[in-house]
């Protein structure tokens, strides 16, 4: 038996899951598994409670409206994979998703699991980011609405209370022809992403940029937006000289270091993967392709 | 007192009722419970790949998940996969006839990954194929085998459903 003994819970609805989270002072959520399952095998966390939110039928589902996409924290990464709303809506989100771990995995895996788990490179959580989305959270006292900007209080830790729990996520559609690009370096296909980048583009007919979002994963803390970078950009005529220059920035963005990649080299993939995630996504906007 | 429930889950068509710690997983529900050791443990953490089945048809790692959340669902393992005793499933076969495993532990969870991966893509690249196994490790072959099986099998699979 290889997770440590706990008490497992599957209430059915938001409102029973949130009272056994303000009861219990152990407790863990368990969603799509695939983060929270290989730490409780390898007992790296230790739950009193298991509080286990599959059954939670409201928690699912993908709403397309208002020039933006509403998505369920227990939303599977298949179901975004697999949606019409999500590739018209939100191309990058598609993008992305092919990129997470396989379909085994994503056919388990949750929104709300990963930008719970806020890995420094998970691919929805730097979507979240490129697009400014919205994490609507509920506790005992309610609910509440965290900008993604605020999300990450550290490594690994969102800023939700020990007695809150995800319920879904706001993002925000980009304008029609808008060029997007979401890509990373990993090992193998699937594993993590060492460095990723995830570019969004608005340019006018004349190719001057009029807005542009540039998200690199793996490297900091969590997935950071380039401001500098941005700035650079935006309302020159976008060229890849100009990205180049602009990316050379990302380099100086404070660095994780593990047994796969050091500082350096994380910081150069920055410089690097933003730059081509900004040329591909420039040739995907309406003005590139003409 | 451990946390104990009492689960009903169908697996290859045979419904099991056992009672369960709920701490257990899955993957050692199948093996140890219902004593269908088809299914192989490598990694225990997501990795490997080699304890892949069919949850309601769709693939996941029983290492994954715990058993209790199987109850009511209908899972396929790798002895399930077969027609009958005497006959091999055509992705079976073609592992069979392209060389497609070696030591065979990595082979449960490939044929259930390419099982899932056929019915959704019946006649897929080369490229696709190694995209679809590239959650499964296999230590013995170098993957070419495989991938030459997953191709003939997506043939011989589209030739069954034409006829």
């Amino acid at each position: 038996m290889k997770p440590p003994p706990f008490t497992y819970h599957d209430p059915t609805t938001v409102e029973d899951a949130v009272a056994l989270l303000a009861e219990k002072d152990n407790a863990r959520l368990l969603a799509g598994g695939q983060s929270l399952m290989p730490m409780l095998n390898m007992r790296y966390v230790q739950p009193d409670d298991v509080i286990d939110i599959n059954k939670i039928a409201e928690l699912s589902g993908i709403e397309s409206a208002d020039g933006a996409l509403r998505i369920g924290a227990m939303t599977r990464q298949r179901e975004i994979e697999f949606s019409e709303a999500v590739t018209a809506a939100c191309p990058i989100m598609h993008e992305a998703i092919l990129q997470v771990g396989h379909r085994p995995t994503r056919n388990r895996g949750t929104l709300g699991g990963s930008l719970g788990h806020l890995d420094p490179s998970a691919e929805l959580v730097s979507v979240a980011m490129a697009v400014d989305a919205t994490i609507h959270v509920r506790g005992k006292n309610g609910s509440r609405d965290i900008a993604m900007a605020d999300f990450p209080a550290g490594y690994m830790t969102p800023a939700i209370e020990l007695d809150e729990m995800i319920t879904g996520a706001t993002f925000p559609s980009w304008p029609d022809g808008h060029g997007y690009a979401f890509i990373e370096f990993s090992r193998r296909h699937g594993d993590f992403a060492i460095v990723s980048a995830a570019a969004l583009l608005v340019v006018d007919g004349a190719g001057k940029v009029e807005r542009v979002s540039l998200t690199v994963g793996g490297v900091g803390p969590a997935p950071v937006r380039c401001t500098e970078a941005e700035a650079l950009i935006a309302g020159q005529t976008g060229s890849e000289d100009l990205f180049r220059e602009a990316c050379e920035t990302c380099r100086k963005i404070d660095a994780l270091e593990d047994v796969h990649a050091g500082k350096d080299y994380r910081q150069h993939l920055a410089a690097v993967l933003s730059r081509r995630a900004l040329v591909k996504a420039l040739e995907r906007t309406e003005a590139g392709h003409a | 007192m451990p946390d104990r429930r009492e689960i009903t889950v169908t697996i290859n068509g045979e419904s099991y009722t056992r009672e369960v710690e709920t701490r257990l997983t899955l993957a050692d529900f199948i093996r140890h419970e219902c004593e269908l050791t088809g299914t192989h443990l490598g990694c225990e953490h997501g990795v490997c790949g080699a304890c892949t089945i069919l949850l309601d048809g769709l693939s996941a790692r029983s290492c994954l998940m715990l058993a209790v959340q199987a109850d009511g669902h209908e899972i396929l393992t790798v002895e399930g996969i077969a027609p009958n005793d005497d006959e091999l499933h055509p992705l079976q076969q073609a592992f069979q006839d392209n060389h497609g495993l070696q030591c065979g532990f990595c082979t449960p969870g490939m044929l259930t990954t390419l099982l899932e991966f056929l019915a959704d893509n019946p006649d897929p690249t080369e490229r696709e194929v190694r995209e679809a196994i590239s959650g499964n490790l296999c230590r013995c072959t170098g993957y070419q085998g495989i991938v030459d099986a997953a191709l003939d099998a997506a043939g011989r699979l589209r030739g069954a459903t034409d006829a």
